[in-house]
């Protein structure tokens, strides 16, 4: 794989953005906490972001969700968009230790290190930027904003945990199977 | 699930206008109704929404479903900060002036009643900007105009890419989904967390892994045609900036400009009538 900004990157950022946009009203509600529930969709962006890289996560993230927001409920809320751009970029930056599109990404110590980045990223992300910039450009109260962030933070932890490791072994062991030749470059 | 707020073709100077003139307006217009608190500024704003809102003639069959889940959303929320903070109007406006005791630590006061109105309007700011948005610009014509301000065109072609399959994955989405409860899986509300994240991914790994076939498919097909071999393209639907759109952005500068020295004028977001 190569570094620059190739044809299939654009290609990923367009139809990942697309799939992130389809999923955002599949969720399951957690119920008590307003606004905040378990979504696939975070399984789909930590996915893209460990096969195709951090630039092609983050941007996947922000405008997955601008465009989900506004197209599904008709407002954006900016505080909860960059955090998305966090964890692609988090997730992303392992890419390459993972080679998930050379099926390399089936060995415990990469599940392992995909967790622990996933829920490192997902922290930064949801309790550190998510609230703080709610506090700061929506001046929303404090209690309230972390309270969301813990629980935005949990849930994303468990599907990315759950569902987001199951779909890079998956498709890791398919992809596996056709591309044991490396191409010279 | 929802349908969507999808581009239709009407006449209207707001249809007329550059995808990405709207794109300047829309993205100033939300800075401003993120950073200011005044009530003064975000009244005009409502104002202004409403009108622009009646002269891009849109129907409420175009957006009475989205309008449905925004009027909840918007409603949680409000009941919710006065459940966990009822008292962040009286942080805000440093007074407290009770109008009715409810339950112990939980007054209604008038500050909270100012504050919980101000986040109310906010969301009638912003709201038909989006909708206004979605319902006039032409994705193809709105990529084109991206590029003409100077933005990468790999970066507009992601956009229109994105835009384009939206409504192909919808569909990919429904007959997975379709397929999947005719083979018998449960897909009510009473499963258990676990069973429900397991009949979801049901539907995300078919959907996932046919999604990555076809960044493949497209992909190649954009190889071939020799995408991204020259530095310059040039765009079927790009139209030029017309007077129009300059005073558009001319207004939406100058409106923001004015919006933010009215709002921290008096070195406070917050408009205060109470002192």
């Amino acid at each position: 794989m190569s570094n620059k900004f190739g044809i299939k990157q654009v290609v990923a950022i367009g139809i990942g953005t697309a799939l992130f946009v389809v999923l955002t009203t599949v969720a399951i509600p957690l119920g008590f906490i307003p606004n905040t529930a378990l979504q696939p969709r975070m399984a789909i962006l930590a996915f893209l972001s460990a096969v195709f890289g951090p630039l092609t996560g983050a941007v996947i993230g922000l405008l997955g969700h601008a465009l989900g927001d506004a197209l599904f409920y008709g407002s954006v809320w900016w505080s909860w968009v960059f955090p998305e751009a966090v964890v692609g970029i988090g997730v992303g930056l392992f890419a390459k230790r993972f080679a998930v599109e050379e099926g390399g990404f089936n060995t415990t110590k990469n599940i392992i290190l995909f967790n622990i980045v996933q829920i490192a990223a997902n922290a930064v992300a949801w309790i550190l930027c998510a609230p703080v910039l709610d506090i700061l450009v929506y001046a929303e109260p404090a209690d309230k904003v972390f309270l969301q962030g813990v629980f935005a933070w949990l849930g994303n932890i468990i599907i990315i945990g759950i569902l987001g490791t199951l779909l890079l072994v998956g498709y890791s062991s398919i992809r596996g199977k056709s591309s044991s030749l490396k191409k010279e470059d | 699930m929802n349908r969507m707020l999808s581009y239709k073709e009407k006449d209207t100077w707001l249809h007329r206008l550059s995808g990405v003139t709207k794109l300047i307006f829309f993205l100033l217009w939300c800075i401003t109704s993120a950073m200011t608190y005044d009530t003064r500024v975000l009244l005009v704003m409502c104002a202004l929404m409403i009108a622009l809102f009646v002269m891009s003639r849109t129907e409420w069959k175009q957006i009475s479903s989205v309008m449905n889940v925004v009027i909840f959303f918007m409603i949680v929320n409000l009941l919710a900060i006065f459940v966990i903070s009822p008292y962040q109007g009286t942080d805000i406006y440093g007074t407290k002036t009770v109008l009715a005791p409810f339950l112990p630590g939980h007054d209604i006061t008038a500050e909270q009643l100012f504050y919980e109105f101000n986040v109310f309007i906010k969301y009638i700011t912003i709201t038909p900007a989006i909708f206004i948005f979605m319902v006039t610009t032409d994705p193809s014509e709105f990529a084109a105009s991206m590029n003409l301000v100077g933005i990468p065109y790999s970066i507009a072609y992601s956009v229109a890419i994105a835009l384009r399959y939206v409504p192909d994955i919808q569909d990919d989405y429904r007959r997975i989904k379709n397929a999947q409860e005719a083979r018998g899986i449960e897909m009510s509300a009473k499963a258990g967390l676990f069973k429900r994240i397991r009949r979801t991914s049901a539907i995300i790994f078919p959907l996932l892994f046919s999604s990555m076939e076809r960044i493949d498919v497209v992909s190649n097909a954009m190889e071939l045609r020799g995408f991204g071999k020259k530095k310059k393209r040039t765009w079927y639907s790009q139209k030029p900036l017309k007077r129009n759109d300059w005073l558009v952005i001319l207004f939406s500068v100058l409106f923001t400009a004015a919006a933010l020295v009215l709002t921290f004028y008096d070195g406070n977001r917050f408009y205060n009538p109470f002192v």
